[in-house]
């Protein structure tokens, strides 16, 4: 049986494992409990600098430790980071402060608090600036270790993680997370699958489908979106011939956004991107959404056979 | 560093002078906050700031963020006056690769503690250097200067509360009133009403002085430096442009250069060139 579990509390233990470093600080914007960041602050209280429901000044306390020598960890839900943007982007990407957002509650799949909590285009945004490295891991257990490898970064951080459970796809794996290198969970011919955060396992779902149609594909966690893996999509493309993309964030300008950048330039191949289309959501069971917005599995396998018909 | 007032007076004046000219070379920047800031900056590094100019990083620094980084030119003069960067470089104000780029930067200029450009920023990222230095048990202080249309900017109050919040008595800021912001004057942009009774309702200290009177100035100073039990804050009234008469009061010279003419009065009304 697959373990079930939430990406964002694979964020709450790495904090805790990273508590024996002095220079660890947490910044809360009144949503410790959802984002996993309470673990912290019960066990160091005098590390965990609490905001208020203030996002804009958070990101600058984050700046201002991180020029006096503290790595800030700053978390709130992915939508909220977005209100405090101007300051990722003036105050802590453009002097490359290495202050760690961490947004929570990302994406569609955030189910029945609707479209004002579902961030679509937080990857997009951050993906744009300067200096600042962009994830959206699918389990717990890689979330806890690219956040372990966040202080030695020396950069600042965007890492999206998501409220429900998922399935867990690294017991036992752990060591093999490295921030920057996509990860190949199933080997096939025909077709490579790029997903990233719980795309993964609607995509895993889908090759699985497609192998009972004798159709085999690669299926690729792209936890990390910026920089962006492009030595394993150059080999892989090679080796398929076609790619698609799945992603719970808007086509324009996340993942399957990346991917098209770098194939159109440097090795041109039929895309098909699987993504919110556009639009925004609204409240639902967060299987429910994937399914109304054309993002789960049986729509990964559609895309599939349409991009190996392009062949 | 042991300065009179008179000593401090004449810093100030050379500053302006500075200002006036890296504005006129560039023929762009922001000369009247600058102006109406020079004389409380200059106070400020001249008699109080702990910092050395030969080792600009030096851990236990006191902080001093310009949040109203648009008025550079005013903080660079200081940075020369001071030994952090030479008088040379000055003339690279606003010039591809100088280390006097538009808006003070960290990453560009010696002594430079915070990369401003955008209102409302630098309190946030000073209360972030002042719980730092809460966490470390460090002495430092945190400066920060505010402008007055900057407290315009929402954010300015989060950080006014949080800072309370968590009782920075490290935290000091100095607030340039100089009631004429961009466009206009304050009070025809946004009006503000009772600014001291705003900042004493989020719990702050406050004191209001004459922002190019020495001896007020030095109170001022003593009153931050006195007030360690929570932040403080310094309101400096002051006149956009302070020292050039035509500047003076002019919202046109928020950030617009003087021309040739306009320039030598300056240096008139200076005392560098004779009349």
């Amino acid at each position: 049986m697959t373990r079930m579990a939430a990406t964002r509390d694979g964020y709450g233990q790495a904090l805790l494992d990273l508590a024996s470093n002095p220079k660890v600080v947490v910044l809360e914007a009144d949503l410790g409990k959802s984002t996993k960041s309470l673990h912290f602050r019960k066990q160091y209280p005098e590390r965990t600098v609490s905001c208020g429901i203030g996002e804009q000044n958070m990101l600058l306390v984050g700046a201002g430790l991180a020029s006096s020598g503290y790595i800030p960890f700053a978390s709130t839900f992915a939508i909220f980071t977005e209100r405090a943007f101007e300051q990722m982007r003036n105050g802590v990407a453009r002097p490359n402060l290495a202050v760690h957002l961490c947004g929570s509650h990302g994406g569609t799949h955030t189910g029945t608090d609707g479209s004002s909590a579902q961030s679509i285009e937080d990857l997009a945004i951050y993906r744009t600036l300067p200096n600042v490295v962009v994830m959206h891991p699918c389990d717990d257990v890689s979330t806890r270790e690219l956040t372990m490898q966040l202080p030695a970064l020396g950069k600042p951080s965007y890492m999206r993680t998501a409220r429900n459970k998922t399935p867990v796809m690294y017991d036992g794996r752990e060591n093999e997370i490295k921030i920057g290198k996509g990860m190949v969970l199933k080997e096939g011919d025909d077709a490579v699958i790029i997903a990233c955060g719980v795309m993964v396992s609607e995509s895993m779902k889908a090759a699985e489908a497609l192998s009972g149609e004798g159709i085999s594909v690669t299926v690729v966690d792209m936890h990390t979106l910026k920089p962006l893996d492009t030595d394993l999509i150059k080999s892989l493309v090679d080796k398929c011939g076609v790619v698609v993309t799945a992603e719970d964030h808007n086509v324009i300008g996340g993942l399957g956004g990346a991917v098209a950048e770098y194939l159109s330039s440097n090795c041109p191949a039929p895309l098909e991107m699987i993504g919110v289309k556009d639009r925004f959501g609204e409240s639902g069971q967060s299987d429910e959404m994937l399914d109304l917005l054309e993002i789960s599995s049986p729509y990964i396998a559609d895309a599939v056979k349409r991009a190996i018909s392009r062949k | 560093m042991a300065m009179s007032n008179e000593e401090v007076e004449e810093f100030a004046r050379k500053c302006r002078v500075e200002i006036v000219k890296m504005v006129h070379r560039a023929q762009a920047g922001h000369p009247g906050g600058s102006l109406s800031e020079i004389d409380l900056i200059s106070a400020l590094y001249a008699t109080r700031m702990r910092v050395k100019p030969d080792q600009p990083k030096w851990e236990d620094r006191d902080r001093f963020i310009l949040s109203k980084g648009h008025a550079s030119p005013g903080m660079y003069a200081v940075l020369a006056e001071m030994g952090f960067i030479s008088h040379k470089d000055l003339e690279s104000y606003r010039v591809l690769g100088g280390v006097c780029q538009g808006h003070v930067d960290m990453k560009w200029c010696p002594g430079v503690d915070f990369s401003a450009g955008s209102l409302g920023m630098g309190l946030s990222f000073g209360m972030g250097c002042a719980v730092a230095a809460k966490l470390e048990d460090s002495t430092r202080r945190v400066f920060v200067m505010l402008g007055d249309g900057e407290i315009q900017e929402g954010s300015v109050w989060e950080a006014a509360m949080a800072a309370r919040h968590h009782e920075l008595g490290n935290l000091k800021v100095i607030l340039d009133r100089n009631r004429i912001q961009n466009d206009d004057f304050c009070e025809v942009q946004m009006r503000m009403f009772d600014i001291p009774a705003k900042w004493k309702s989020f719990g702050w200290s406050v004191k209001e002085i004459d922002g190019h009177n020495m001896s007020e100035i030095s109170e001022g100073l003593d009153f931050l430096e006195n007030t360690n039990d929570g932040p403080a804050i310094l309101i400096a009234h002051t006149i956009k442009g302070a020292g050039i008469s035509y500047m003076e009061n002019n919202p046109s010279f928020h950030g617009a250069a003087p021309n040739d003419e306009q320039f030598h009065q300056a240096m008139v009304e200076l005392g560098e060139v004779e009349g």
